[in-house]
């Protein structure tokens, strides 16, 4: 019953505070941050190592994989996006690598930023930022009329669904990395408790060693912490992707509007001069 | 141990909210089968096209999932950040 009683479920366990006030409230640094850290130093790390020394001729084992991984992601970006999009592969790659990283940290035992909220919604707010950035291209009175779009009643509903772009991108993959570490305590915790039922008969302290803890939960750490980080990253990624190019296309179409409409008015100045 | 009929009314109000909340997760679970179930069939249908179908199913997947994980959410701030709120402004 002990590991019952034991089990807790926490959020990002606070490192140190500082001195610092932003608004009222006390800037801290959590677990979540240095952790992001960790997966920062690492991705640098690995960059560094892959591009050490490169050659015209790729001779070293080290610059195939890096061209291959540059390779790939620049293709995946053309692919979803368009040709004129390539310059977002450095963006999209990082990204994706970031969130896999830090969603892999829990196989290590250690707490993975993505299962904090405040992580995700810092991504969710950069790519919201690039999606209105690329809307506003078509002028401000364009993106303005956007809302008003079919009828005029349906503006705030338009705004609500605007806001829930980024809103549901972070409950996405926070809830799924989350749901994935809070199953995979459980399965620990019900895991020990069942093994102290069954090996009560043995002598002194290998009666509350956790035997079942030893290879099973493999099955369920494959599933949620492996396939449900890189599955999450992909599809964090894939859905930037997609909402920028969409939104690219929005501002381009107010953009051409515009043109259409000015050299429009320039043709009736014209017309009325001859 | 002043207020612990109330406090254990809240505990129990919550953990009940937190598991109907989380009968959200039915909906999900019933449009993902389908969507599998329909990649299974093109899959038959058209298996060189198989990279592909995958991908745009656990894309499409993914999405159907948020309104499974809104309800988790829900079921999470039950469970964890409520009781605590509750709790304090009963006391404060």
């Amino acid at each position: 019953m002990n590991a019952i009683e034991n089990l807790s479920i926490t959020g990002a366990k606070i490192l140190f505070e500082t001195p610092i006030r932003i608004f009222g409230q006390q800037l801290v640094i959590t677990e979540s941050q240095v952790n992001s850290w960790i997966v920062i130093l690492a991705v640098f790390i690995l960059c560094k190592v892959l591009t050490h020394n490169m050659k015209v001729r790729p001779e070293s084992r080290r610059q195939i994989i890096a061209e291959f991984i540059v390779e790939k992601a620049t293709n995946f970006v053309k692919g979803n996006m368009g040709e004129q999009f390539a310059g977002f592969a450095p963006f999209i790659a990082a990204l994706m690598a970031l969130s896999a990283l830090s969603s892999l940290l829990s196989i290590f035992g250690l707490f993975s930023p993505t299962s904090d909220l405040n992580t995700i919604a810092g991504w969710a707010v950069v790519v919201f930022v690039m999606i209105t950035f690329y809307k506003l291209k078509g002028g401000l009175g364009g993106y303005l009329k956007g809302f008003t779009q079919p009828i005029f009643v349906l503006t705030p509903f338009n705004i609500i669904s605007e806001l829930a772009t980024p809103v549901s991108m972070m409950f996405r993959h926070f809830g799924n990395i989350c749901s994935g570490s809070v199953i995979m305590t459980l399965v620990y915790a019900a895991l020990a408790t069942v093994s102290t039922a069954v090996f009560r008969w043995l002598p002194g302290v290998l009666a509350q060693f956790p035997f079942f803890q030893i290879g099973i939960p493999v099955v369920f750490s494959l599933y949620f912490d492996i396939f449900g980080s890189l599955l999450q990253a992909f599809i964090f990624a894939m859905l930037t992707m997609m909402y920028i190019a969409s939104a690219a296309e929005d501002g381009e179409a107010a953009a051409d509007a515009r043109r259409q409409r000015k050299l429009n008015k320039q043709n009736k100045h014209k017309k009325q001069e001859v | 141990m002043e207020l612990a009929l109330e406090k254990a009314i809240i505990l129990a109000a919550s953990a009940i909210g937190a598991g109907t909340a989380m009968i959200a997760g039915v909906g999900p679970g019933i449009g993902e089968g389908y969507a599998v179930g329909k990649a299974c069939e093109a899959i038959g249908r058209q298996p060189e096209c198989k990279g592909s179908v995958t991908s745009t199913m656990l894309l499409g997947c993914a999405v159907a999932e948020t309104t499974g994980i809104y309800g988790f959410i829900v079921a999470l701030l039950l469970l964890f950040v409520t009781p605590n709120m509750f709790i304090n402004k009963l006391i404060g």
